[in-house]
């Protein structure tokens, strides 16, 4: 096994920056979409379910090429920022994070919504009638009683990011210290049969893996918030 | 003996990018030729299509950008026919939004330019050549920030076809592909980086496999040759 070059940590840096902000992101829109999701069964919340769990099933290639051509120069959304005098997104550090935040989207909003419909109905009428408004609402009532909800779903929005590949790959374009990720990383050290550098990378991701996993089952014991 | 091998059983190819549309029509026409021949053929970069063949790949014939690769294989004893040099390749500047006929080197430094995209050097020929003919310029300090890096070739000159780099630079039998020939490109002087020996061999899987070499020697013959130095391949000695 290698020692941890600039490069490497370089790519940590890259990757964590994106799991971390990703997560952010996702748990600031998942909450709301995933309460609404909660709410009922009707016709629109089926087919916004069905939208949010596509990245589960689609090849990550046909997310990254549509993504290419949105966020590239000619595309709705590129076009649109040159047109304002910012970059398009093709290529950096953003469009990834765009891309992350869609990909991993629903690993936040399933074990949201499940922990919501644990809830139910009641504990909210209840503090509502007490006169407590949304914030207090949510504050003191809905986030104690479904933490674990969120727990489990940060930790596999965060370690299902980690784990992007096909779709930065696309996106992305390999640029050191921008959209360089440890997974692309470890791509590019095993074409170049650098084997030594791609197994202390791999194997540190094994292990981060693994420890994730480890966390988000423990919680699941504890909250049974999260069919996995 | 060939009547001993299944029609059935493939020759299997495995080539460098820049080959994608030269090679293509090559074996459109070697098919012709001989119908009862079946040719499978998979594109991806000289590291790439290495690597795998050390691990076990099931390919008969190996193209490669670099003839460095092929020899390679014949160091771990993964081959049955000696390396031989097939073609020289060259690079050309590329673009899809600029008018790259007169764009050289040194104007890639240039503020206008935020993305140039390259081939990735550690395990692509031609990504490493374009590495050192920007290194020759003068300019790879200057536009580090502004490389992004295909996985391929063929990658990289979809990614300026894309116009998301407004610059590639790319091999020049890709930008002589119809597609990309619509817009005109820059020739990078030779002289500025090392050449891009193109070399082929075949592998021990296709050693006893005569359709392998009755393939490898037809890329000698001289419709092949016609179709290389169409796609600008420089057609070194047999």
């Amino acid at each position: 096994m290698a020692a941890l070059g600039p490069a490497e940590w370089q790519a940590i840096s890259v990757t964590f920056r994106l799991c971390l902000y990703t997560t952010l992101i996702l748990l600031t829109l998942a909450t709301p979409l995933a309460w609404w999701l909660a709410q009922g069964r009707s016709t629109v919340r089926v087919i916004i379910q069905a939208v949010v769990a596509l990245p589960l099933v689609l090849p990550p290639t046909v997310l990254g090429f549509y993504l290419l051509i949105v966020l590239g120069p000619r595309g709705v959304v590129g076009e649109t920022l040159q047109n304002l005098g910012l970059h398009h997104l093709a290529f950096s550090f953003e469009g990834i994070l765009v891309a992350s935040v869609l990909y991993s989207m629903p690993f936040a909003v399933q074990p949201l919504t499940e922990a919501f419909r644990n809830l139910g109905r009641r504990p909210v009428e209840v503090a509502s009638s007490l006169g407590a408004g949304v914030v207090d609402r949510f504050r003191t009532v809905i986030f104690p009683l479904t933490r674990g909800g969120f727990l489990v779903a940060a930790t596999l929005t965060f370690a299902h990011t980690l784990g992007e590949f096909g779709v930065i790959l696309m996106l992305g374009g390999s640029i050191p210290g921008e959209t360089k990720v440890l997974s692309v990383l470890i791509y590019d050290h095993a074409e170049a049969m650098n084997y030594d550098a791609a197994h202390s990378l791999s194997l540190m991701l094994l292990v981060f893996a693994f420890a994730t996993l480890f966390v988000v089952y423990s919680i699941n014991r504890r909250f049974a918030v999260a069919k996995l | 003996m060939a009547s001993s091998l299944h029609a059935s059983e493939p020759v299997r190819l495995a080539a460098a990018s820049d080959l994608r549309y030269a090679l293509d029509d090559i074996i459109g026409m070697y098919r012709q030729e001989h119908p009862d021949v079946d040719i499978e053929v998979i594109y991806g970069s000289s590291g790439k299509m290495t690597t795998q063949i050390i691990n076990g790949a099931p390919y008969d014939l190996f193209f490669s950008a670099d003839i460095s690769y092929p020899e390679k294989l014949k160091a771990q004893g993964l081959t049955a026919t000696e390396p031989a040099v097939y073609a020289i390749g060259r690079i050309v500047i590329w673009s899809n939004t600029l008018a790259a006929a007169s764009l050289t080197l040194e104007d890639l430094t240039s503020e206008t330019i935020r993305r140039i995209a390259i081939a990735q050097p550690s395990h692509a020929p031609y990504g490493l050549r374009a590495k050192e003919a920007l290194q020759s310029a003068g300019v790879w300090n200057a536009v580090q920030d502004k490389l992004v890096f295909g996985e391929n070739i063929a990658h990289t000159a979809q990614m300026a076809q894309s116009g998301a780099a407004q610059v590639g630079i790319i091999a020049l039998s890709l930008a002589r592909f119809p597609e990309l020939a619509k817009h005109r490109h820059h020739l990078i002087d030779d002289g500025l980086h090392n050449p891009l020996t193109q070399g082929y061999v075949v592998t021990r899987h296709g050693g006893n496999k005569p359709q392998a070499r009755a393939f490898a020697d037809y890329m000698a013959s001289e419709e092949a040759h016609d179709i290389m130095t169409r796609y600008g391949f420089v057609m070194g000695p047999d």
